[in-house]
């Protein structure tokens, strides 16, 4: 297992924001996480990155608990975060962005990084036409790019992306969602939050439903889409 | 008026060597502004620390206005590394002791504001009453020579004495006028030039930002904070040394009007925003001088802070906008 999350509880002052989630990733695949707004998906996604400090429960990353462990270290362990509301620094160049991706690494002035580089704008070509841009200064799409491009700069392990399609044009889901795909296919594990459960779904190996900060079900992407009650609560119907 | 057309170039150049000092400690407010959403009003205090730091230093090495040239060059060095170590870490304790408690405890902001305040008549304090404090130690006659009448203005000797090198009008430049404008530029460049490019700095513009963003790409938020107070500190040391040379006098209460002014500069320009402050360091340093040339001496003050009213009515953000998050500095 690449990640284990234990009887997982975080609190927001008195409020239950997660209650005993348990859940796990294993190495190669897309997990999503659907639920509703509020549901705790992005308090875990937070959690997990060291954001929010853990109430009881564990998270154990590649046979390490790392439940304690400060949110500055987990990047050099290979877990790298493309978080809710895409996070850039607006204030910087594209590729100041980017290269902030490596602050972690520790062969981050060996010539792997260049190469990374090269993969990222093969992924993301849009980024490379901006690299000199200010990030503040793109579209919504562009900087959810930059986001994920950014994260997979620290080569990691694992990534987590939150809400990767928030807000963006149909389109635009299409495509993040196909480089999604491509990246875990060169190798990556992702851990992906969505309210584009239908997507999601479809895309991913396992997925685990999240309703007021409970797991409430769980199974591979193919069994739940099909699922008459996921169907009702999250497809609208449809897939 | 006509005395301002008269002394124009008088007035200008000693408003840039002023605006230069004024420049140097706001970046200390601005930088950890960014960093923190916190006016560091202790931040005087760290200058003034920087003042004797020069004032004991050249003292102790017997500074006086006949040196060599090799001599005075030593001499000024020393000065400066004396007044930046000293400033830098008086900073650093500042955020060791007084602010980081505090954050860990998730102190509202209005705490740390009310502790930055506190520790800014300690720290005037003990250096006002530093003779009584050696006293308690028996050091106050071995040390007489730095603490003796320890509520008094103290005077540095003169190490250069102010030469003309060349003539703007009627105003003969010095070489002190020209060592301040250009010494305080030259440091000002390296700063830009550490947070535009150093590994560091881009940290400090990070966590400036976006915090949470920052620690996700494994910044240090604790590492950052206490660099940049460093940094700030190091500027304001600079600008001690840079004073002490120009001014030459300091006491322990030098801090506060000079920290309210290099304040005012930093909001000018845009709290949070370095280019900001240094602007607005030169532009206050500038406004005073002239604005007093036009109503009198004794209104210099007024006219930096009604400038500051004036601007933040058409501009609340400042000169070039608020923070480090936003300029590409």
């Amino acid at each position: 297992m690449l990640l284990e999350v234990n009887g997982l509880c975080v609190n927001y002052g008195r409020i239950e924001a997660i209650r005993d989630i348990t859940f796990s990733v294993e190495e190669g695949e897309i997990v999503t996480l659907i639920g509703a707004n509020g549901a705790g998906k992005t308090t875990t996604m937070k959690t997990i990155s060291g954001l929010r400090p853990v109430r009881a429960g564990s998270v154990m990353f590649d046979g390490k608990d790392i439940t304690h462990m400060p949110s500055h270290e987990r990047p050099v362990l290979g877990i790298s975060q493309s978080p809710e509301g895409r996070g850039c620094f607006v204030g910087m160049t594209v590729m100041e962005n980017l290269e902030m991706g490596t602050y972690a690494r520790p062969d981050r002035k060996s010539p792997a990084v260049k190469k990374d580089l090269e993969r990222v704008f093969e992924l993301f070509p849009r980024l490379k036409e901006r690299s000199n841009q200010a990030a503040g200064s793109m579209s919504g799409g562009e900087q959810q790019m930059l986001a994920m491009g950014r994260a997979l700069m620290a080569k990691p392990k694992l990534l987590l992306l939150d809400e990767p399609s928030m807000g963006l044009a149909p389109k635009l889901i299409q495509q993040i969602f196909d480089i999604v795909t491509e990246i875990n296919s060169q190798g990556t594990t992702v851990l992906l939050v969505e309210q584009n459960a239908a997507q999601a779904l479809k895309r991913s190996h396992r997925a685990y439903i999240l309703e007021t900060g409970e797991i409430v079900r769980e199974g591979t992407g193919k069994d739940l889409a099909a699922d008459p009650a996921v169907k009702a609560a999250y497809l609208g119907g449809d897939v | 008026m006509q005395y301002l057309f008269d002394n124009f170039w008088a007035l200008t150049i000693t408003g840039l060597t002023l605006g230069a000092v004024y420049a140097l400690v706001a970046l200390g407010y601005t930088l950890v502004y960014g960093v923190l959403r916190l006016i560091n009003f202790a931040h005087s205090e760290v200058f003034m620390y920087g003042t004797f730091a020069a004032l004991w230093v050249v003292t102790f090495l017997g500074g006086n206005a006949t040196g060599s040239i090799a001599q005075v060059i030593f001499w000024i060095a020393m000065m400066f590394v004396a007044a930046m170590a000293m400033s830098g870490l008086i900073a650093v304790l500042l955020e060791r002791f007084a602010y980081r408690p505090l954050r860990k405890r998730n102190a509202p902001p209005l705490i740390a504001l009310i502790s930055a305040i506190g520790a800014s008549f300690v720290l005037a304090e003990i250096m006002g009453l530093r003779e009584k404090i050696t006293g308690w130690f028996g050091l106050d006659t071995p040390l007489a020579t730095y603490v003796r009448n320890s509520r008094n203005n103290a005077g540095m000797p003169e190490i250069i004495t102010p030469q003309p090198v060349f003539t703007l009008g009627d105003y003969a430049v010095t070489n002190v006028d020209i060592f301040v404008i250009v010494g305080a530029i030259a440091i000002m460049i390296m700063l830009d030039q550490f947070v535009k490019r150093s590994r560091l700095g881009r940290g400090i513009r990070a966590v400036a930002q976006d915090p949470e963003s920052a620690a996700l790409m494994g910044v240090n938020r604790d590492r950052v904070i206490q660099v940049t107070f460093l940094v700030g500190g190091v500027m304001a040391g600079a600008a001690a040394a840079f004073y002490m040379l120009k001014i030459g006098i300091t006491r322990y209460d030098a801090g506060f009007i000079l920290g309210v002014k290099a304040f005012t500069a930093a909001v000018l320009g845009g709290i949070g925003n370095l280019r900001g402050a240094l602007l607005g360091g030169f532009v206050l340093g500038l406004a005073e001088n002239y604005g007093s040339a036009i109503v009198g001496t004794e209104w210099k003050d007024v006219v930096a802070f009604l400038l500051l009213v004036v601007i933040l009515l058409f501009r609340p953000t400042g000169l070039l906008g608020e923070s480090l998050g936003k300029a590409r500095a």
